[in-house]
C-alpha cells in the first residue's frame, strides 16, 4: 500500500513538472500530458509550477507517545519513526538508525500535521494594510482567471503563527466577494521567498465559488443584486464555459490550424467541467447549498467541499449523497443573516448523516488553535448524543481536509508510507492547556518550541519589536 | 419528517425557570468542588442561597431543614462569570446592521447604552451557556464613545438586570481616534485635554454660560457636563488603547486630570507593565492576540502572564469568532501561555468586579453577596466541560437557547 502511494505521487509529480507544472491533475486547459512536447504556445509550457522541495533533516524516532493517526486508532505508548520525509514504522520496539534524533515522547501525543481547507494568509497579509488586501479582485462578479498564488505575500507574518499552531497545509482561497473569485491553492508553511516553493507538488487547483449575500452586497448596483441573480451568473459562466472546452477538445483531437484563442476565465472554469480543479463553494444556507448541488448537476461537476456551511446539519443527507463534504466552523456564527442559524452541533449533526465533515478556521487567529476548534466541536456534539470519537474529530482537521484538496493519498494520516508531517503535542490536543511543541513538515522539523533557533521568523517580523513565534 | 415544528414557541425561551425564593426559602447545593475565589477551593463544600444572596459558603454548613437540594458531587461550583467588554444584549447577535453600542459622532460622552438593552436578545442566552452572568456592556466608536453599564445577563426587565449604570465612561486611544486628532494621535490627546479643561471651566461658570458670556467650548454642553463624573475619579475611565505610547499617553491623562482609569486592549501593556503596576491600573485583555499591526507589533500570548508577574491587575475579556460565551477558553488559553489557573479565574470574576466597583456583591462566593453562580461538569476552562445549572440573584436561569430549539429539530429529524 505505502510503496503504491508513494509511486503514485512521483507518477503524478513528473508529469506536472514535464507539462502544466505543480498543478498536477490540475493542468489546464487542455491535458498537456498528452499533447505534444512544447511548442510557441504558451498553454503547453509550465503554468507557475511548484519548486517545493523537501528539506533535508535527520531521521527522526518518537518513543512512548499517544499516537492519534486519523486513521482509526489511538495507539498508546508507541513510537514512530521518521526517515527520509516519510512516516516508516510505527509499533513498539523500534530502533532508531543511527544518526537519528530520539525524542522522548512520554506524556505527550502526536497527530498528523494540521490542514486548513479555508485560509486567506499571504492574500490577506499582517500587518493588515490595504497594500496588502489582495484577496477579493472586485472588479467583475466572475473573476475565475485570477490565482490566489498571485496574491500570497510568503513573508505574512501570520504564516509562523500558524505553523505554531500545528499546521502544515493550508489552502488559500480568493475572498468570497465574487460568485467565482478565481483559482484556490495548497500551500506548506515554511520559510520562503516565493510562492512557488511552497505550493504543494501535484495538488490540484481548487475554484472559489460563492453563494449568497457576499457577492449580491458587493454587485448590488451592477448586478447580481439577488440570489436568483446569482444563480443566473453562475449558469452563464458556465455555458460559456462548455462552449470552450468544445472549442479546445476538437482542436485537440485534430490539432489542425491555430489552436483557439486562450481565455484564462473559462481556462479554469473547463478544468472544473474536467475534473481536474476542485471546486470549493462558500455557502451559507442549507437551501442555497441544495441549488448549488443542482448547478453541479446540471453542468456536469461535483463540489468537493463547502465552506463555513452554517446550515450543513439541515442537510447532512443531501451531502452524503453527493460526496461532498462540509467544511465549517466550530462556534462562529450569528454575525449575518446567513450565518443566524449556526449551532455548535454543526459538525457533529453532519458527521452523523454520513457526510465528509471538515474543520476549517478562515482565520489567523483560528488557523493557530485548529486542536481547540475540533474539540468544542467534538465535545458539543458528545454533549448533544452524538455518536463523534476522538479520531473522527481529529479527521476533521487532518485526513477529511486532506481529501477535499485532493492530497490524501499522500498526507493526512499518520500511516506508513504517508509523508512525515507530524506534530508534537505537549499533552492531549483536545485539551485547552495543550500546545503543539514540535512541528514536522515532511520530516523536517519546522518549529521547535523548545528552541527558538527552531522558530522561524519572516523578513517583516526583523527589526520590528515583535517578541517571536514561541511566545 | 420534521416533528418539532410546534416546539420554537416563545414560551420554552423564559429566561427565569427557578421558583422565586419568596418567603425566603434557601438552596443548598451540596458536595461539589467549591471555588470561592476569595479563598482556597472547598472540597466537597456547600453554598447556602437565600433571598437571592449567598448565605453561606464552606466545608460544614449547616443546611436548614426546609432548603431545596442540589447535589452537586462530581461537579465544580464557581462564581457567575463576569464579561468585562460583551456585546450582550445589545443588538440581534453580531447581525450586522442592528447593532446598538455605537452613536454619530466622535464625542458621545452623554451616549449610555442601557436604553438600548433587550433583556430577551438572543445572545444574551448564548452567553449564558458559557458561564457568564453579568457583563460590562459598553459602547463602540472612534474616540469619546460615552457611557458602560453593568447588568447581569438574566432579567425579564432592563431594571431588573442593571447593576451599575454609568460604570465607566469609555475613550478610545487606539489608531482609531487619530481621525478624531485631525489626523494623529498628538490631535486625540490635545483634543481630549481640551475636552476635559472646557467641563471644568463649564462647570465653575455655569451662570456665565447661561448668559452666553464664554468663548464658544470645544464640545456641546451637555457632552462636557457627562465627562465630569470621570474627572476627579468617582466614575472609572476605560481607555481603549494598545500601543504603548497609547497606554502611556492614558496614564498621563489619568495623571493630568486625576482620573481612575482602566486600560482594555493593551496589546504592548507588557512593555510598560511596571509603569501600570505603578499606577495602579489595570488591563482587560484578549489573551489570543499576537498578530502584529501596526497599532501593536510587540502583541503576545503571553501579554497576561507579564503583567501578573509586574503586579498588574489583569481581567480576561475574550470577544472571539463564537462570541461572549467563549470567554472561559479565554481565561484558559491565558493558563495555556503562562498564567495560573487562580488567576485566570480572578481575572473573569473577582478582578472585573472590584475594577467595575460591584465586588461588595459579585465576583466571589462569600456570605451576603449575590448569589450569581454557576455549576460545572468539570474545569470551567476545558472544552470537554459545560454548564450545568446557573443561578442569577438565587434564581436558577434557563440554558436553553435558540440553537438548542435548532439542533434538537435537525437532531432528530
Amino acid at each position: 500500500m505505502a510503496r503504491w502511494t508513494h509511486i503514485a505521487w512521483l507518477t503524478l509529480l513528473s508529469a506536472g513538472c514535464a507539462s502544466a507544472g505543480s498543478t498536477g491533475a490540475g493542468v489546464s486547459p487542455p491535458s498537456p500530458v498528452t499533447a505534444a512536447p512544447a511548442t510557441s504556445h504558451s498553454f503547453e509550457r509550465p503554468q507557475y509550477p511548484s519548486t517545493y522541495q523537501r528539506r533535508s533533516f535527520p531521521d527522526v524516532l518518537i518513543r512512548n507517545a499517544t499516537i492519534m493517526t486519523a486513521a482509526g486508532s489511538e495507539l498508546l505508548g508507541t513510537s514512530i519513526l521518521l526517515a527520509g520525509g516519510r512516516v516508516t514504522a510505527i509499533g513498539t520496539n523500534l530502533v532508531a538508525p543511527s544518526g537519528a534524533m530520539i525524542i522522548d515522547g512520554t506524556g505527550k501525543f502526536i497527530t498528523p500535521g494540521l490542514i486548513d481547507t479555508h485560509s486567506h494568509l499571504g492574500v490577506y497579509a499582517a500587518p493588515g494594510t490595504p497594500a496588502e488586501s489582495d484577496g477579493n479582485e472586485l472588479t467583475n462578479p466572475v473573476t475565475a482567471e485570477v490565482w490566489a498564488e498571485h496574491s500570497v505575500w510568503p513573508q505574512d507574518p501570520q504564516i509562523p503563527l500558524a505553523v505554531a499552531g500545528g499546521v502544515t497545509v493550508m489552502h488559500v482561497l480568493p475572498g468570497s466577494g465574487n460568485l467565482i473569485g478565481g483559482r484556490s491553492v495548497t500551500l506548506r508553511l515554511l520559510p520562503a521567498r516565493t510562492v512557488q516553493e511552497l505550493k504543494f507538488p501535484g495538488a490540484p487547483h481548487g475554484v472559489k465559488m460563492a453563494c449568497g449575500e457576499n457577492p449580491k452586497r458587493v454587485y448590488a448596483s451592477r448586478g447580481p443584486s439577488t440570489r436568483m441573480g446569482n444563480m443566473a451568473g453562475y449558469r452563464a459562466a458556465f455555458i460559456a464555459a462548455e462552449a470552450y472546452r468544445q472549442r479546445w477538445d476538437t482542436w485537440l483531437a485534430t490539432r489542425r490550424g491555430d489552436p483557439p484563442a486562450r481565455d484564462l476565465r473559462n481556462e479554469t472554469l473547463a478544468g472544473v467541467l474536467r475534473g481536474e480543479i476542485l471546486v470549493q463553494n462558500h455557502c451559507y444556507r442549507a437551501d442555497e447549498m441544495a441549488f448549488m448541488l443542482d448547478l453541479a448537476r446540471e453542468f456536469g461537476f461535483t463540489i468537493r467541499s463547502f465552506h463555513h456551511a452554517i446550515e450543513a446539519y439541515k442537510i447532512g443527507d443531501l451531502l452524503a449523497a453527493h460526496g461532498t463534504a462540509a467544511s465549517v466552523w466550530a462556534d462562529w456564527g450569528g454575525f449575518k443573516m446567513e450565518a443566524f442559524d449556526e449551532i455548535l452541533e454543526n459538525a457533529g449533526i453532519v458527521h452523523a448523516a454520513g457526510a465528509r465533515t471538515i474543520i476549517h478556521t478562515d482565520s489567523p487567529d483560528g488557523i493557530q488553535r485548529m486542536n481547540q476548534d475540533a474539540a468544542k466541536a467534538m465535545f458539543a456534539a458528545q454533549r448533544a448524543g452524538l455518536s463523534v470519537s476522538r479520531d473522527d474529530a481529529l479527521r476533521w482537521i487532518t485526513a477529511n481536509a486532506a481529501w477535499a484538496l485532493g492530497i490524501d493519498e499522500w498526507t493526512g494520516t499518520l500511516e506508513v508510507g504517508k509523508m512525515a508531517d507530524v506534530v508534537l503535542w505537549s499533552g492531549d490536543p483536545f485539551s485547552i492547556y495543550s500546545k503543539a511543541e514540535k512541528v514536522f513538515a515532511e520530516g523536517y522539523l519546522v518549529f521547535d518550541r523548545l528552541d527558538p533557533s527552531r522558530q522561524f521568523m519572516t523578513d517583516f517580523n526583523l527589526g520590528q519589536t515583535a517578541p517571536g513565534v514561541g511566545r | 419528517m420534521i416533528r418539532s415544528w410546534s416546539t420554537l414557541g416563545l414560551a420554552t425561551l423564559a429566561v427565569i425557570i427557578g421558583a422565586g425564593q419568596a418567603g425566603g426559602q434557601a438552596i443548598a447545593i451540596t458536595g461539589g468542588t467549591v471555588f470561592p475565589v476569595s479563598g482556597p477551593r472547598i472540597e466537597s463544600g456547600t453554598v447556602l442561597i437565600r433571598d437571592g444572596r449567598i448565605e453561606a459558603v464552606g466545608a460544614n454548613v449547616a443546611i436548614p431543614a426546609d432548603a431545596t437540594r442540589i447535589d452537586a458531587t462530581g461537579k465544580w461550583v464557581t462564581p457567575g462569570l463576569i464579561h468585562a467588554a460583551t456585546n450582550a444584549g445589545l443588538g440581534v447577535r453580531g447581525l450586522q446592521g442592528f447593532g446598538e453600542r455605537a452613536q454619530t459622532g466622535d464625542v458621545s460622552a452623554a451616549f449610555n447604552v442601557r436604553d438600548a438593552i433587550d433583556p430577551h436578545a438572543l445572545d444574551l442566552s448564548v452567553a449564558r451557556t458559557g458561564g457568564i452572568t453579568t457583563g460590562v456592556l459598553g459602547p463602540s466608536g472612534p474616540f469619546v464613545n460615552g457611557h458602560a453599564v453593568v447588568a447581569n445577563l438574566a432579567g425579564e426587565t432592563v431594571e431588573a438586570m442593571v447593576v451599575r449604570s454609568p460604570a465607566a465612561l469609555v475613550i478610545n486611544l487606539t489608531a482609531a481616534a487619530r481621525e478624531a486628532g485631525g489626523g494623529s494621535r498628538a490631535g486625540a490627546t490635545a483634543r481630549l485635554r481640551l475636552l476635559f479643561q472646557d467641563a471644568r471651566t463649564l462647570a465653575a461658570r455655569r451662570a456665565d454660560w447661561s448668559r452666553a458670556q464664554m468663548q464658544p467650548l470645544s464640545a456641546p454642553a451637555v457632552q462636557l457636563e457627562a465627562l465630569l463624573p470621570a474627572l476627579g475619579g468617582d466614575l472609572l475611565v476605560v481607555f481603549q488603547a494598545d500601543r504603548d505610547i497609547d497606554i502611556l499617553n492614558a496614564l498621563a491623562l489619568a495623571e493630568e486630570f486625576s482620573l481612575r482609569v482602566m486600560i482594555h486592549g493593551g496589546a504592548e501593556a507588557w512593555k510598560v507593565a511596571p509603569r501600570l503596576a505603578a499606577a495602579g491600573v489595570a488591563v482587560s485583555l484578549t489573551p489570543n492576540t499576537n498578530i502584529p499591526s501596526f497599532d501593536g507589533l510587540g502583541a503576545r500570548l503571553d501579554n497576561a502572564t507579564l503583567l501578573r508577574q509586574a503586579g498588574v491587575e489583569v481581567i480576561i475579556a475574550q470577544n472571539d469568532s463564537g462570541g461572549e460565551r467563549n470567554l472561559r477558553y479565554g481565561a484558559g488559553n491565558a493558563v495555556r501561555n503562562g498564567m495560573s489557573w487562580d488567576e485566570a479565574m480572578q481575572a473573569v470574576t473577582l478582578v472585573p468586579a472590584r475594577v467595575f466597583g460591584i465586588a461588595d456583591d459579585y465576583g466571589s462566593l462569600e456570605p451576603n453577596k449575590i448569589a450569581n453562580l454557576v455549576i460545572w461538569s468539570g474545569d470551567p476552562f476545558e472544552f470537554a466541560s459545560a454548564v450545568e445549572r446557573m443561578f442569577v440573584r438565587g434564581r436558577e436561569v434557563s440554558l436553553r437557547t435558540r440553537e438548542t430549539e435548532l439542533m434538537e429539530r435537525y437532531r432528530d429529524r
